[in-house]
């Protein structure tokens, strides 16, 4: 037996988890503690949660800044309402067929756009999300450029009146939260995860040790863009009406969500919580401010950037050691009672 | 020392980020003496010649002190406009600028001097018929030579050499130390850092040993034996 | 005889769209900063020189003599203050804080001039136009404007190869560590490079708000074109960012000549195009 392990959580993690899992319990049973406005409120933090995350595995675990992640948010809509009104099928399938939809999509995305290097690439992922924006607009069959409703019968089908559809719909917002997360970090404890690790410190080298950095890179690029296509699909599920302009907005679905992954802190799972948390609760104290409150969440992203740029969590993590999700890697060996036999050497 | 000396470092210490590179440094060079810095990879060598450049920063003013005036901790843009120009380690030419443009923003300071493209040409004849040709398509014999013309543009009262001889042919070597003397002769200082000792104690003066980020073994070169060397340079 | 007219005013919209690259590139050139708040400075410049012209009472030309040093002051102190905080090793740090300047600038002239669409009015000069014969005409402004964009790109092409400034430029954007050897303060030359960088967008910007209708939002569609035209172009070239501009410029125009829902979007599908075969842009710099 090996004395020395990989282990990958820490006391805090064994504390945390626990503690997220109650959290979980709590929120799943919202429908009971809460009316339909804050239902609304909430799945709206679910799906900002799971945005965040996302642009943060592509920004910071795979060094893919993307401005462009409208672009899937927007497909997934897109997929999911001509999947539901032009071919019939039920808009709960038209959830995953959506996520199928951009994973399909992403790879020629991404096939044109790694030719473009660092800052270059994120540019050249918002043409394509203006491509596909443009695109919509020409989509005649969805209403063009005014976009469309989804037809009473549609909703129907989804569930039996408004307050049974509302709840199923909150269900799934936070199921597909979580089944993000896990998916992020699932990736990131595999291969890839250590893949990504090591493209993240030194290029060159984990390509001179055999790392294929741009199928890794790929792989996340696809799973981040289809899940990021399923929120967006269950985003306008809820809305029940679609335009080219809110589908694609680079505003609410990319600017909002750079902030909160820079505020809560790059490169860390537990960042993009963080930052969502604190988007929503200044959010509410200064929505009032109108275009003003989108200057001081501009000021505040700089800020941080500039003088904490491993955000707020990376800060409070370092300081304490916390981790919520057991992510790190470090070498411990076997309690005692199994190790001593092994590591002493006879003498 | 009977002369003032030009450049002083006083307990120099320097620093990358937490990682400390050099300890208590101390020495003296006087006007057109030649200095040489000898040491292992990693003794620190480097990090001298870029800390007295003001590459890095030096953690107090009087660390080091120049022609009486203190200036550790002054950015690099400061420091070669008081006389104190740096040939760095690989050349580093400018590589879309041609010969002529490097050697002309070697001498952006505009300091008064005896240095000026014509000197420069003078020096090394053999720059005068690439003048426009890009830098780096030169041999690496005569990058070096851009890269020294293009610290002395700047008419420095001190050159700091690093690894002149690194990457080149051994008669290339001999033919751009034999010019240094004539630098010397016109008073100029130099502190060069050599891996080849044989070379820097023929070169030099006066020799400093690093260890380790220390000075272990200090005296003129003439005075120097193979065995003191040799004992300093790996801690026997 | 419409197709000609659609491609000589593509030609002269891609002057517009050169300009909108120049800037972009050389910023990137010295100091490798992507400036993704680029087209909301050339949206700013655009209103400057509306509050400009109606403070004053003058035109839009006589406006770019306040409105071109003012952005490269502007430009100066945003590299100083904040720009230079950003930039290092990491990729993203600059990237993010011009992104979230872009969002502030946006929002600051929204909250400054609401949302309605406006336009500057350069009087008769608007209207006129050359007649080539055939039904063919050119219009004396945009010809102006073209004028104006290969005057500039000449200008910044000879400043960079010929003057001390753009010696200091190109070393530093070399090997900015013995730029410092050189007496160059890394600070100061990023700095001047943003002034000049926004001055050209000065330009770019006065020349758009006399040209078409503009509000707040339009500037990040502006940085994209002239990302696009900097891409098609391909990198480090002023003349080929210039090529670039003007077949985007073309591109469109034919585009709308087909659909006008079309016109932006046949611009994005060359810029695809071009990416997917050739990445590196149809002029590269030659010159090793």
């Amino acid at each position: 037996m090996s004395a020395i392990h990989v282990a990958h959580g820490t006391r805090a993690s064994r504390i945390g988890l626990p503690l997220f899992l109650v959290l979980l319990a709590v929120l799943a049973a919202a429908p009971w503690w809460t009316d339909r406005q804050g239902m609304r409120l909430l799945g709206e933090i679910y799906a900002y949660a799971a945005l965040a995350s996302l642009w943060n595995l592509l920004a910071g675990y795979a060094g893919l800044v993307t401005v462009g992640q409208q672009a899937f948010v927007g497909l997934g809509a897109y997929a999911l309402f001509s999947l539901s009104l032009l071919l019939g099928l039920n808009p709960l399938w038209g959830i995953p067929a959506a996520g199928l939809v951009a994973a399909l999509a992403a790879v020629p995305v991404a096939a044109l756009t790694f030719r473009l290097r660092g800052a270059y690439f994120a540019i050249g992922t918002w043409v394509v999300a203006e491509v596909f924006r443009l695109f919509a607009a020409q989509f005649t069959a969805l209403g063009g450029g005014s976009g469309t409703s989804l037809p009473a019968s549609v909703v129907a089908s989804i569930a039996s009146g408004r307050a049974a559809r509302e709840q199923l719909l909150y269900w799934l917002a936070l199921g597909l939260a979580v089944l993000v997360l896990l998916a992020i970090l699932l990736l990131l404890r595999s291969r890839h995860g250590l893949a990504l690790a090591a493209i993240r410190d030194n290029e060159v080298a984990a390509r001179s040790c055999g790392i294929e950095v741009d199928r890794t890179r790929l792989v996340v690029f696809v799973l981040a863009s289809a899940c990021a296509a399923m929120v967006g699909a269950l985003i306008f599920l809820q809305k029940l009406r679609i335009s080219p302009d809110a589908a694609f907005s680079v505003n609410d679905w990319t600017a909002l969500v750079i902030f909160i992954a820079v505020i809560g802190g790059i490169g860390r799972v537990e960042g993009p919580l963080i930052g969502t948390a604190i988007f929503f609760l200044l959010r509410e104290t200064l929505s009032q401010l109108g275009s003003l409150y989108l200057m001081v969440l501009g000021a505040v992203a700089i800020a941080v950037m500039l003088f904490a740029p491993r955000g707020l969590w990376g800060v409070l993590a370092d300081r304490l050691g916390w981790q919520v999700f057991p992510l790190a890697r470090r070498l411990e060996a076997r309690p005692p009672m199994l190790s001593t036999s092994s590591l002493r050497e006879p003498s | 020392m009977p002369e003032a000396p030009l450049l002083e470092l006083r307990a120099l210490d320097a620093f990358y980020g937490d990682f400390q590179a050099l300890f208590g440094i101390s020495m003296a060079v006087a006007p057109g003496q030649v200095a040489a810095v000898i040491g292992a990879n990693g003794a620190g060598k480097s990090t001298l010649l870029k800390t007295i450049a003001g590459l890095i920063a030096a953690p107090s003013r009087d660390a080091v002190v120049f022609g009486g005036e203190p200036i550790g901790g002054l950015p690099a843009h400061g420091v070669v406009g008081r006389g104190i120009a740096l040939v760095p380690e690989g050349r580093r030419l400018f590589s879309s600028l041609s010969v002529e443009e490097n050697l002309l923003i070697g001498g952006r300071t505009r300091r008064p001097g005896p240095w000026s493209l014509e000197a420069v040409y003078g020096f090394f004849p053999v720059l005068a018929e690439r003048r426009h040709t890009p830098a780096t398509a030169l041999s690496g014999g005569q990058q070096q030579m851009v890269a020294i013309g293009r610290a002395l543009m700047s008419n420095p009262r001190l050159l700091l050499c690093d690894e002149i001889s690194l990457g080149l042919a051994p008669v290339i070597v001999r033919d751009i130390y034999a010019r240094l003397p004539a630098l010397a002769a016109q008073g100029t200082a130099m502190v060069i850092v050599e891996q080849d000792v044989s070379q820097a104690l023929a070169a030099a003066d006066h020799v400093f040993c690093l260890r380790e980020g220390r000075v272990v073994l200090e005296d003129t070169a003439r005075a120097l034996t193979r065995e003191a060397v040799a004992a300093a340079y790996f801690g026997v | 005889m419409e197709w000609i007219n659609a491609i000589v005013q593509g030609v002269l919209l891609g002057g517009l769209y050169g300009l909108f690259a120049a800037g972009l590139s050389l910023i990137f050139g010295v100091m490798r900063l992507v400036n993704i708040a680029h087209g909301d400075l050339i949206v700013l410049a655009a209103y400057l020189a509306l509050v400009v012209t109606q403070a004053l009472g003058i035109g839009p030309l006589p406006s770019l003599l306040l409105v071109v040093p003012l952005m490269a002051v502007i430009g100066y102190g945003l590299q100083r203050l904040l720009l230079n905080r950003a930039l290092g090793d990491d990729l993203l740090p600059p990237l993010l804080v011009t992104f979230g300047l872009s969002v502030i600038i946006q929002n600051g002239l929204l909250e400054v001039f609401s949302a309605d669409s406006r336009r500057l009015q350069a009087g008769a000069i608007e209207t006129a136009a050359l007649p080539l014969g055939g039904g063919l005409a050119i219009g004396v402004l945009p010809l102006l404007q073209f004028g104006v964009a290969v005057a500039a790109i000449a200008g910044l092409q000879l400043l960079s190869w010929r003057t001390p400034l753009g010696r200091a430029f190109r070393a530093t954007a070399d090997d900015p560590e013995v730029a410092r050897l050189m007496g160059l303060d890394n600070r100061h030359v990023f700095a001047l490079a943003m002034a000049l960088s926004l001055a050209v967008v000065a330009l770019a910007g006065v020349f758009l708000a006399v040209r078409t209708n503009f509000d707040p939002a339009i500037g990040p569609a502006r940085l994209i074109f002239g990302f696009e035209a900097v891409i098609i172009g391909g990198l480090g070239s002023l003349w080929g960012t210039l090529a670039g501009g003007v077949l985007l410029g073309v591109a469109q125009s034919i585009g709308a000549q087909i659909d006008p829902g079309w016109q932006i979007l046949a611009g994005h599908l060359l810029f695809l195009l071009v990416l997917a075969v050739r990445p590196e842009g149809l002029f590269p710099r030659l010159r090793g």
